[in-house]
């Protein structure tokens, strides 16, 4: 998708006035939190669980150029291909010339970031090759064309109508009087039409959870079987995945896999959990001839021993996204950025530039609830801060705030005057603001007092009045 | 003041020292009933928060300079504040990351730096306070305080104790109240709707007073609560476990 993030504001305005988005975020906030919060319950050990998971990706970050190496090697044991990719230009001419050697028109697709960050759908089809999403929401967001807005429920803002409307606009061979108003009827629908899509397919592409670096595996987690289906059925497999989804082996790989759906959706494990292997073997019953992993760098190596490196460790879970009052309050689309929320706020401008979405790293209260969910213990408060640091030292932030700012540090670093001052405006303010208690509009408060009212502050200040009081000082 | 006596510099924030000087006599009364002697240092203004995340590391810096010198000399420093609090504890450290000499007294000072419930509960071990209040109360967890510093227990046992006050917890007392110092001004709208969450959370509870231990929050929190025409009071814990609500009228609240 193009990014949008440098409309976040606006894009922002809008998500609060949309009522269907704020409904089906209010399930959102209500429903993977509490269910995290059981399946943690179910798990004395999940603390030290995710000290583990934190350190076993820290280990193979370390050691990221030997894991990736030793995981191409097994790759091409297994009888597959690894390409490397350096930017998101490669990586889609890696794919499409993969589809073109054989020759291939349909294309099915499991649920992949990497895909969206290749925004490969819309390349293939440029290039005359039918890309489908067999993932439901992925499906569902395919047909209305719009970009996921969230990392693992990529529909998480439609409803069902959105859902029924986009059916029946695309579904046309059906009859037009079919009954769709319960969710099981969509989910029919839905599996009938995909069925045949499956079977259609010459390229089955899926993404990867986790790349293993003993086994040359690659692992994905689904819930509705579709990347099985995708990998398996076609003649050709192709991986798409990032140069930090490597671990060393298959042991770690399962210790994330236990932090990974708790965090997620409070689930114990997903429903499906595919590990493919090569390509398929002379006595394997089934499996694609050709099976292809593409690595895409697209600015990561950069991130290493970066201010954002410990970004890298993300598995892509989303608790940081469903316990986040900003993405709760305005969903994944305002954010412009296929990452949403407070991992996508640290990823954005580390892939795409900060220029280009300056506004990310400050839409966010810091209130660290992101860090605390976090099964990989990413310090996100702290990067989102680095962000602001590199912004505010080389250039792009709002002269009003640039000023604010200036003013307040002119003053507080002159504490004499300061209490000069602010003892006599606050007696004045103290005085106009007695009667209520507080102030409905207040000059350059304008944000504050839209929808709040400014309090007024009791009268003399405590600097003041500890002098009057004979308090002692140094 | 006494050999025996705790020698405290309060650090009193700017907030509370420009619109709310009841919350810093309040922390006074707590801790010299508790054996502490009280120090107020004048030279002092902002923790440097505002600056430190802005990323105006450099003028945050220039803070966190003047307030390690005014004091490094205390035994103990106090403020009524998990967010400032966190600020010299946690951040004032990193800030001197490559500055030895300054990381040292940084670090010096954060170790000896606590916000008031924990000063009094964990270090202090004030078991219970000499006050009481008749109404109903729900407490808000502050971010900072609640994550960086680990407060939780400390105010609602202290609380507990405070004849004739009922606790009622909140579904989402850990929620962020959509203040987030300069954030609530960058993104008011969604820091509006944010509040306005934490405000139906809080008053679903049926709670006729919210207390926290932060007053932007509180500011925050009371100035959505009075324009909605809520009546529920809006209060620092300190006012209560002091006894002086009769003294200072609610936050956002005139004398009537």
């Amino acid at each position: 998708m193009e990014l949008n993030a440098h409309n976040f504001k606006e894009n922002a305005r809008k998500a609060l006035k949309d009522d269907d988005l704020q409904a089906s975020l209010q399930k959102l906030g209500s429903g993977f939190p509490l269910k995290r919060l059981a399946a943690m319950d179910r798990l004395p050990e999940f603390e030290g669980l995710r000290d583990q998971a934190r350190d076993i990706k820290d280990h193979t970050l370390r050691h990221l150029d030997h894991y990736l190496e030793q995981f191409e090697s097994r790759v091409i044991e297994t009888g597959g291909k690894v390409h490397w990719a350096r930017d998101i230009k490669a990586g889609r001419k890696i794919v499409h010339e993969i589809c073109e050697a054989v020759g291939a028109k349909t294309v099915t697709k499991g649920k992949s970031m990497i895909g969206e960050e290749m925004a490969i759908n819309e390349y293939l089809e440029e290039k005359g090759l039918i890309p489908i999403e067999t993932d439901l929401g992925e499906y569902i967001i395919q047909l209305r064309n719009e970009p996921p807005s969230h990392i693992i429920a990529p529909a998480i803002h439609l409803r069902k109508s959105h859902v029924e409307e986009a059916f029946r606009k695309t579904h046309t061979d059906l009859p037009k009087d079919r009954n769709l108003d319960a969710p099981e009827d969509l989910l029919v629908e839905a599996r009938a039409i995909l069925r045949k899509k499956f079977i259609a397919a010459d390229v089955g592409i899926t993404g990867a959870n986790f790349m293993v670096a003993e086994t040359g595996s690659t692992v994905i987690v689904t819930n509705e079987g579709n990347g099985d289906l995708t990998q398996t059925l076609p003649r050709v497999h192709i991986v798409l995945c990032s140069i930090e989804k490597v671990v060393p082996t298959l042991e770690d790989c399962t210790t994330l896999l236990r932090v990974l759906a708790r965090s997620a959706t409070g689930q114990e494990q997903s429903v499906y959990t595919t590990f493919s292997t090569g390509a398929r073997g002379e006595t394997d019953p089934d499996g694609p001839d050709e099976f292809h992993v593409v690595i895409l760098d697209n600015g990561r190596s950069r991130m290493l021993g970066h201010e954002t490196h410990d970004m890298l460790r993300c598995i892509r879970c989303s608790a940081c996204i469903n316990h986040c009052p900003v993405y709760q309050s305005v969903g994944g689309h305002a954010y412009g950025s296929i990452y949403p929320g407070p991992m996508g706020s640290v990823l954005t401008p580390a892939l795409y530039g900060l220029e280009k979405s300056c506004d990310l790293p400050n839409a966010s209260t810091m209130c660290g609830k992101c860090e605390e969910v976090c099964p990989v213990r990413i310090p996100i408060p702290k990067m989102l801060r680095s962000w602001r640091k590199k912004q505010w030292e080389d250039g792009p932030v709002p002269m009003v705030e640039r000023l604010g700012l200036n003013w307040w540090t002119w003053w507080v670093l002159r504490p004499k005057l300061y209490h000069r001052v602010a003892g006599w405006k606050m007696r004045v303010l103290a005085l106009l603001g007695r009667k209520n208690g507080h102030f409905k509009s207040f000059g350059i408060n304008k944000g504050w007092t839209k929808d709040r009212d400014f309090p007024a502050p009791e009268g003399k200040t405590f600097q003041q009045l500890w002098s009057e009081k004979g308090g002692r000082r140094l | 003041m006494s050999e025996n006596e705790k020698n405290v510099g309060l650090f009193v924030t700017c907030l509370v020292d420009l619109f709310r000087p009841s919350v810093a006599f309040a922390a006074v009364k707590l801790m010299e009933d508790a054996g502490c002697s009280i120090c107020v240092p004048q030279r002092q203004t902002c923790c440097g928060q505002p600056a430190y995340n802005s990323g105006d590391n450099d003028d945050a810096k220039a803070m966190a300079q003047m307030v390690i010198e005014e004091f490094e000399h205390f035994d103990y420093v106090v403020a009524p504040s998990g967010s400032c609090a966190a600020m010299i504890r946690v951040h004032y450290p990193d800030l001197f990351a490559d500055c030895p000499d300054w990381l040292k007294r940084a670090q010096a000072l954060a170790a000896k730096t606590y916000e008031l419930l924990t000063f009094l509960s964990d270090v202090l071990h004030v078991e219970k306070v000499e006050a009481a209040l008749d109404r109903t109360a729900t407490y808000h967890d502050s971010c900072s305080g609640l994550r960086e510093l680990g407060i939780k227990q400390q105010p609602r046992k202290l609380l507990d104790s405070v004849d004739g006050l009922e606790l009622i917890e909140a579904e989402q007392a850990e929620r962020c109240c959509g203040f987030g110092g300069t954030f609530c001004l960058k993104f008011s709208e969604i820091s509006s709707r944010i509040t306005d969450d934490k405000c139906d959370d809080l008053l679903k509870t049926g709670a006729n007073t919210v207390l926290g231990g932060d007053l932007g929050c509180l500011m925050n929190i009371a100035g959505r609560m009075t324009r909605r025409g809520e009546t529920v009071e809006v209060r620092h814990i300190a006012e209560v476990l002091a006894g002086i609500c009769d003294d200072v009228a609610p936050i956002s609240q005139g004398k009537g």
